[in-house]
């Protein structure tokens, strides 16, 4: 994509498809993305959305709070209930966009058996990780994705043991058509990769840091800029993945041109969930962010 | 022109599918049904059978794949077997409560631990409660009938159905069986149209959140609560029998098979005593009724529950009120209390008069050899001492066959 072609706040697509007074909490990163997530999918989808704040978002029984088709599935389903809807699609001789949308939760635990199913067998699919990095809906406990000594209310006082999976290289070892990761600080960033999806064929993965400041302690106004002080840090990267082939994405591939990033105490700062962190913790994060900056100036040179 | 073979159980059901014109097919292998969904396969990648085949990689996918399908407006099917059904179990729920039509054979076996892959109901009868038409076959020829009806049956009511046959039984022996004429099945079961099928042009939100209380809708119209909408689905499950009896008379009138679709009596016109049994030991059991009829002069007979699930409440006392005993033979259990089925005739008699004295009787279970002699033993001396035995020792299960 030439950065011509890139959108921006004047030429982004005026329609909206989320009604305003939803449920979602105010300064929700996943908010952010749905709005213009839906922008830039259009009309012709369907949605499948297994519980999360999604679910919650998208209205009570009889009200709706978007313009979409959605189904709602069980916790353990969404890429084989995506499935589904697919083969019914291709059956009816539509070329309808299935749309799976689901949380850390119903990604990268509970969920992951039937995504990665749905990985092997290639299936015609967006799916859309939304990470919050806990169980937010249920109250901010622990998911498999939470940062090592986050605070959650599962991991109370002195925060979680053990290092977050990585989702996009477990998602990468099936070698899907297409992989991208977003955040929602950069929605239009998230919205031009969806195009891009749209086009491709075969599981196209994305997957979106979603800042959320009742799980994370932050005030609500901070969502947007926690995001970015994830990626100017060099702590979470946006880049796409096609055809194996591994590429960052501007504000990241910006980063290969600093001589050095941003320390990473700064972001851990602005968010109460990391109070917890021993000097000696922060100083291995910071080694492992340092560690992996170094590989990707090797790979990717000054960008 | 309808066609008649010899063929196995499983080879019969994805027969039926195949007559059915089921459009997405789901399933994960498992014993006693792979054979089922193999030959689904086979049909569909010889080009003999226009449907997707999607190899998923459990159970619970595979009711999800049809939850999807069907939600999308599209005929599904699905198959299983013992822990199989038992993974699928929070599926079976929800496609129940989305009121998603679908068909799913379910070729019993017993549940592990201890692992077996032979037959007994408990399979089924674990899942009683979510909310599927559950119906069961006694031979071949009525896995074929009745997994044709099923479609219908579904598509009609927007209920789930289970066509439950019994696992090595029926699945994996030969036996006659004719299969209805392609043509007029297609009459019978025409194409599926889900009104509320997700679609872009018409968007619908479905399953979401339902609070308590019903509530408005924008236009200020009121919409049912959570426990109104499971209200709907109980009552229309209760009204699912007359519509498969409607079926059922349309069946019989287009291939010349039916009129026992809720209950099949053998001899239970005069008789004094009558055996309750699901699945093939319901055949089993004519044998056992002419013996005892022809070399002890009991009157006894034997009913066929066709629909364990709507309970046939009326039917069943209806047909039973006037015996003076019944001998329910059930392949599972309620583990505590007695057998499931017993308990579920039971509480049918309890509001009429005439109650005849009942007997609990457990089986098979696992697979354990099921001697017609045994069963010949036990009934007539049921039957001989029915008028001795206190309450409390026929309400008490009695386990046959037994080895330790």
């Amino acid at each position: 994509m030439n950065i011509a072609a890139k959108t921006n706040v004047l030429n982004l697509s005026e329609e909206e498809f989320v009604y305003p007074g939803n449920r979602a909490c105010s300064g929700c990163g996943l908010s952010i993305l749905y709005r213009i997530g839906l922008k830039a999918l259009g009309r012709d989808c369907i949605f499948v959305v297994p519980p999360s704040c999604l679910t919650v978002m998208q209205g009570l029984y009889p009200i709706a709070a978007s313009q979409m088709p959605i189904l709602n599935g069980t916790f353990a389903s969404t890429a084989a209930i995506a499935t589904g809807v697919r083969a019914a699609m291709k059956r009816l001789g539509k070329k309808t966009q299935v749309v799976a949308w689901a949380g850390d939760g119903g990604t990268a635990d509970i969920g992951i058996q039937a995504l990665s199913g749905a990985l092997e067998r290639n299936e015609d699919i967006i799916y859309i990780c939304y990470d919050n990095e806990a169980y937010m809906n249920t109250g901010v406990q622990r998911s498999g994705t939470t940062p090592q000594g986050s605070l959650t209310t599962t991991t109370p006082y002195s925060g979680k043991k053990e290092q977050g999976k990585n989702l996009p290289d477990i998602v990468a070892a099936h070698n899907p058509a297409y992989i991208a990761t977003c955040s929602a600080s950069y929605p239009l960033d998230f919205h031009d990769k969806l195009i891009k999806a749209k086009e491709i064929s075969g599981l196209k993965y994305i997957h979106i840091q979603t800042p959320c400041p009742p799980g994370w302690g932050c005030e609500e106004q901070m969502t947007v800029k926690i995001g970015k002080a994830a990626i100017d840090c060099g702590l979470f990267d946006l880049f796409e993945i096609e055809n194996g082939k591994k590429q960052l994405s501007e504000p990241s591939k910006k980063l290969l041109k600093k001589e050095k990033l941003d320390s990473v105490r700064h972001y851990l700062s602005m968010q109460t969930r990391f109070k917890a962190l021993s000097e000696e913790q922060i100083v291995v994060m910071q080694e492992r962010i340092d560690k992996k900056w170094d590989g990707y100036r090797q790979e990717f040179g000054a960008g | 022109m309808s066609e008649k073979l010899i063929d196995s159980g499983n080879n019969a059901a994805a027969m039926a599918v195949q007559l059915a014109a089921a459009e997405v097919i789901a399933a994960y292998p498992i014993t006693p049904q792979t054979p089922l969904t193999e030959k689904l396969s086979e049909l569909i990648a010889a080009g003999e059978m226009d449907a997707e085949y999607v190899a998923v990689e459990s159970e619970h996918s595979a009711l999800g794949v049809c939850i999807g399908a069907a939600s999308a407006g599209v005929r599904a099917f699905t198959a299983t077997s013992s822990n199989g059904l038992l993974y699928m179990s929070e599926q079976l729920h929800w496609a129940a409560g989305a009121r998603l039509p679908m068909v799913m054979c379910v070729v019993n076996r017993g549940i592990g631990a201890p692992w077996s892959v032979w037959n007994d109901h408990q399979d089924a009868m674990s899942q009683r409660d979510a909310g599927w038409i559950q119906l069961f076959a006694k031979d071949h020829q009525e896995i074929v009938d009745i997994t044709l009806k099923a479609f219908r049956l579904a598509e009609l009511v927007h209920i789930p159905v289970m066509v439950n046959y019994d696992g090595y039984y029926l699945s994996h022996t030969y036996m006659p069986f004719e299969l209805p004429d392609a043509a007029v099945v297609k009459e019978f079961l025409p194409a599926y149209e889900y009104a509320h099928a997700l679609d872009p042009q018409k968007p619908e939100s479905l399953n979401t959140v339902t609070l308590p209380d019903s509530r408005n809708d924008i236009n200020g119209v009121k919409q049912p609560g959570y426990m109104d909408i499971r209200h709907n689905l109980h009552q229309e499950m209760r009204l699912a029998m007359d519509v498969l009896e409607e079926i059922d008379a349309d069946y019989q009138q287009r291939f010349g098979r039916g009129g026992t679709p809720i209950i099949d009596p053998y001899c239970c016109e005069d008789a004094d005593y009558i055996v309750v049994a699901m699945g093939t030991l319901a055949n089993q059991f004519r044998d056992v009724v002419d013996r005892l009829r022809q070399e002890d002069g009991l009157k006894v007979g034997v009913l066929a529950l066709q629909i364990y699930r709507p309970f046939p409440t009326a039917k069943i006392a209806e047909a039973l009120q006037s015996a003076k005993g019944v001998m329910v033979y059930e392949k599972g259990l309620s583990y505590g209390n007695q057998g499931a089925l017993y308990a579920d005739l039971k509480s049918a008699l309890y509001p009429y008069p005439a109650r005849p004295q009942l007997h609990n009787f457990i089986v098979g279970l696992g697979g354990r050899d099921i001697r017609t002699e045994d069963l010949c033993q036990t009934l007539k001396s049921a039957c001989l001492q029915d008028d001795l035995s206190s309450p409390e020792q026929t309400d008490t299960p009695q386990w046959i066959g037994l080895q330790l």
